[in-house]
């Protein structure tokens, strides 16, 4: 048995380490383990409420704006206010940009370099060495790509600013809707813009996928993790939250349900905080207990109904029904491209659906107290946020971010999370250079639509419908 | 193309929107006077701590010069956690490694504030002999024989979101937790990718530049978004806006543009699109060392806020003279 430790897991946001043991060149069991810790929770307790939105959206610079959401979300839900359609619609072409922008990085420029020989340069160089399968032609394309996609992930982020003012951390959605307006330039600016990515979406990234996922079509059967889903759901269609773009629900033991919130708790046994972490988000209090006995990470464990469940766009693409293959670390990559796709066809039809001219704010007052809650998916997975207000300031704040789902460690029960349960099983040939672990590490991005019959797991890839 | 002198360079640094001239002094001609040790271009480690990767994310905007072009021509990124291709022990050998082939010669640039004291360990990166080691000795460790350290983002010049409130993770600034080697400090929730770039070759180029009593570039910091602010006439004149999607002064909206240092307004975000009040939404004074405990709450007017027994925000320079029509 031998362990192996990967400190940091770099290309992605934030830190995270894993630890796995092998065993005749397999992982048998796998730690994750968050690194750093800056407890939001306790800098939101006493502020202006509105000013949840802004704050919270620096937990994280690669998906502020599903922060930003979930808050607006659940201060619209605590102060009890309706959005006008303008400002439910330009919240989602805010949001959907960022996907695109999220998505794109997530394939291009964070997960490629695991499977692609980049030029030997910092910062591509000293990788970990290993089979790396492209013949030369593809892998030049692929190179030439990351570069390209460089360039399209920073016009996505023009095209969320052209209503969220700037990117990262947008200043646009407001409790209550948005500050911008559906100004008639902006629309036909993002429209512009939207033009140029779809086509690469459509021409490079579901080709790129393709290539990579042919040649890697061993990764079918590895990283498969709890096979339970949840989305929280996404891009409301109607004002009154009834419809939306990504469907909300639950898939667990092989059956499908609808989400029931209550049954969302969190469990902190091998983290490090006190016994308050335990219990309903909107119960409990984060209060850091570095070095705990029998802990290993910053991060919670989430569940649902007791149960792990993954989240991120290979779940919400099953729960719709749009992507059912199989899973796998590549079926995650998979489902993350077509994904990418649905969003750039929607995000033009919103655009037609704005009405110059018409509110996108509605006025908010602060209750002397409420409570709230805000649920949304960001581009790695389901987030909640719940807020109590009291004397009009923020008495407790709890957000529940889509990897702490993923990388959540085990529970009370012992229960490993469901990165920790992909890892099992990986092929670890040389512990020096441990590729298949990073490369399962990376499918989760700790970050469609038509039909898609793509990939029969083990078989050659075939065709993307976009 | 004949090489720039540093007040020229300050001019295109300074020139805003899409006039940017960054791309011109980043030509091959002018990248030559580098002569930087590392394959003709200088090693820059880039340490992220406690910080949302916003930063980083930020500096991937920048257009002129392309990102790519940055990457691969003009510095070369030893060590950068979101982008570099090693991960775990081939990636944290590249710290001794730089420090040692490039000592006094590599720059090092931290994003994200310092856990420290009883919380030091709240934040770690990579292990030596089977123990974590804190994001706050490695900061000292490269700092020590880097050539300068440049603290980008508002955590990692002042402490910024995660040492807002009670502090839960003991956070603090670079300049909090090193010494004895030049230091810039380049704020911004998240910063500007032409503000350290410029900064950047500015220090390569021509060495440390001007700074204010924060250590920050007067080349980008030397103006007050009040002053530069397109609805400045509408505040001299007193029309104010009384919902943030009406066109006027957000001043009385909670806007903290007068206590904001940052040309914001010319310069703008996101390849000159826009900017926090084109988008009808208050400037929070997100450079400022006050971010954002003495910044908020950010929507109520600014002189009246700021906690008890610390002075309100007041604008620096900034006259509030339509401020109470
Ligand atoms: S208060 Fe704000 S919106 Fe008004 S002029 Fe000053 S910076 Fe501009
Ligand atoms: S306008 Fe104010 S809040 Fe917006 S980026 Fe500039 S300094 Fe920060």
């Amino acid at each position: 048995m031998r362990k192996i430790v990967i400190d940091p897991v770099t290309r992605l946001e934030g830190h995270l380490k894993v630890e796995v043991m092998a065993e005749g060149g397999k992982v048998v069991a796998a730690e994750a383990a968050g690194t750093m810790y800056r407890g939001f929770e306790s800098i939101l307790a006493g502020r202006d409420p509105r000013d949840a939105v802004y704050i919270t959206q620096r937990i994280c610079g690669v998906c502020p704006v599903s922060h930003a959401t979930a808050a607006a979300f659940a201060l619209d839900d605590a102060f009890g206010v309706q959005v006008p359609t303008n400002g439910r619609i330009i919240r989602n072409l805010i949001l959907g940009g960022n996907f695109l922008q999220s998505h794109i990085i997530h394939f291009y420029n964070l997960s490629l370099p695991d499977y692609v020989q980049f030029p030997a340069i910092a910062p591509f160089t000293r990788h970990y060495t290993g089979d790396y399968r492209l013949n030369k032609e593809t892998n030049e394309r692929l190179v030439g790509n990351y570069f390209k996609a460089l360039e399209i992930r920073r016009k996505c982020h023009e095209m969320v600013a052209l209503f969220g003012g700037k990117m990262p951390h947008q200043v646009a959605i407001i409790a209550g809707g948005t500050s911008m307006t559906a100004q008639k330039d902006k629309i036909d600016a993002y429209r512009k813009l939207l033009a140029e990515i779809a086509q690469f979406v459509e021409k490079e990234y579901a080709e790129d996928t393709r290539l990579l996922a042919n040649a890697y079509s061993d990764y079918f059967q590895v990283g498969k993790g709890p096979a339970n889903f949840l989305s929280y759901g996404a891009f409301p269609l109607d004002d009154y939250g009834r419809d939306k773009l990504i469907g909300a629900g639950v898939y667990i033991g092989g059956k499908p349900a609808g989400v029931d919130i209550g049954k969302v708790t969190e469990d902190a046994a091998h983290s490090w905080y006190d016994k308050a972490a335990d219990g309903s988000p909107d119960k409990t209090a984060t209060n850091a207990r570095y070095g705990k006995a029998g802990a290993y990470s910053w991060v919670k464990a989430p569940r649902y109904g007791g149960e792990v469940c993954e989240v991120g766009p290979l779940a919400r693409m099953w729960i719709a029904g749009r992507y059912t293959s199989g899973v796998s670390a590549m079926d995650r990559i998979v489902a993350r491209t077509l994904e990418a796709a649905l969003i750039t066809k929607s995000l033009a039809n919103w655009l037609d659906e704005l009405d110059p001219g018409a509110p996108c704010e509605a006025p908010v007052e602060i209750p002397y107290a409420a409570t709230g809650v805000g649920l949304v998916e960001a581009p790695r997975g389901a987030l909640g946020h719940w807020i109590t207000v009291r004397n009009h300031r923020i008495e407790r704040y709890q957000a529940v971010v889509p990897t702490t789902w993923n990388a959540s460690p085990r529970d009370a029960g012992g229960k490993p999370g469901a990165l920790e349960q992909a890892l099992v099983g990986l092929p670890v040939p040389d512990a020096d250079n441990p590729l298949a672990v990073v490369r399962t590490v990376h499918s989760f991005d700790p970050c469609l639509a038509c039909a898609v019959h793509v990939i029969t797991p083990g078989k050659p890839v075939g065709e993307f419908k976009l | 193309m004949r090489n720039l002198s540093r007040r020229e360079f300050l001019r295109l640094c300074g020139a805003t929107g899409a006039a940017l001239g960054l791309t011109h002094a980043i030509k091959p001609e002018i990248l030559e006077a580098f002569a930087g040790p590392a394959g003709g271009r200088p090693p820059i480690v880039w340490l992220q701590g406690g910080s949302c990767s916003g930063c980083s994310v930020s500096l991937l905007n920048s257009v002129q010069p392309e990102i790519g072009k940055v990457l691969t021509d003009v510095i070369s990124l030893q060590f950068h956690q979101t982008l570099m291709a090693a991960a775990g022990e081939p990636a944290m050998d590249v710290l001794p490694a730089v420090k040692k082939q490039y000592a006094g010669q590599y720059y090092l640039i931290v994003e994200g504030s310092v856990s420290t004291g009883d919380k030091v360990m709240y934040s770690t990166l990579g292990e030596r002999d089977g123990k974590p080691v804190s994001f706050a000795e490695w900061v000292k460790t490269m700092a020590a024989d880097a050539k300068a350290v440049i603290a980008v983002g508002t955590c990692a010049t002042f402490g910024g979101i995660p040492a807002a409130g009670s502090n839960p993770a003991g956070s603090k600034a670079v300049s909090d937790v090193i010494g004895g080697v030049p230091l810039i400090n380049v704020p911004g929730c998240p910063i500007h990718p032409d503000r350290v770039l410029g900064t950047l070759v500015h220090a390569i180029k021509y060495g440390m530049p001007e700074l204010d009593h924060l250590k920050r570039p007067t080349v980008f910091f030397g103006k007050c978004v009040h002053d530069l602010c397109e609805r400045r006439p509408m505040f001299d004149e007193g029309k104010f806006a009384t919902r943030l999607s009406e066109q006027g002064c957000l001043y009385k909206l909670g806007c903290k543009g007068p206590m904001a240092y940052n040309d914001c307004p010319t310069r703008r975000y996101n390849n000159n699109t826009s900017w926090c009040v084109a988008a009808n939404a208050p400037c929070v004074a997100c450079v400022e060392p006050g971010f954002p405990d003495h910044t908020s709450p950010f929507f109520e007017r600014m002189p009246e806020y700021g906690p008890a027994g610390t002075p309100s925000p007041q604008p620096h320079q900034g006259k509030i003279i339509g401020g109470d029509k």
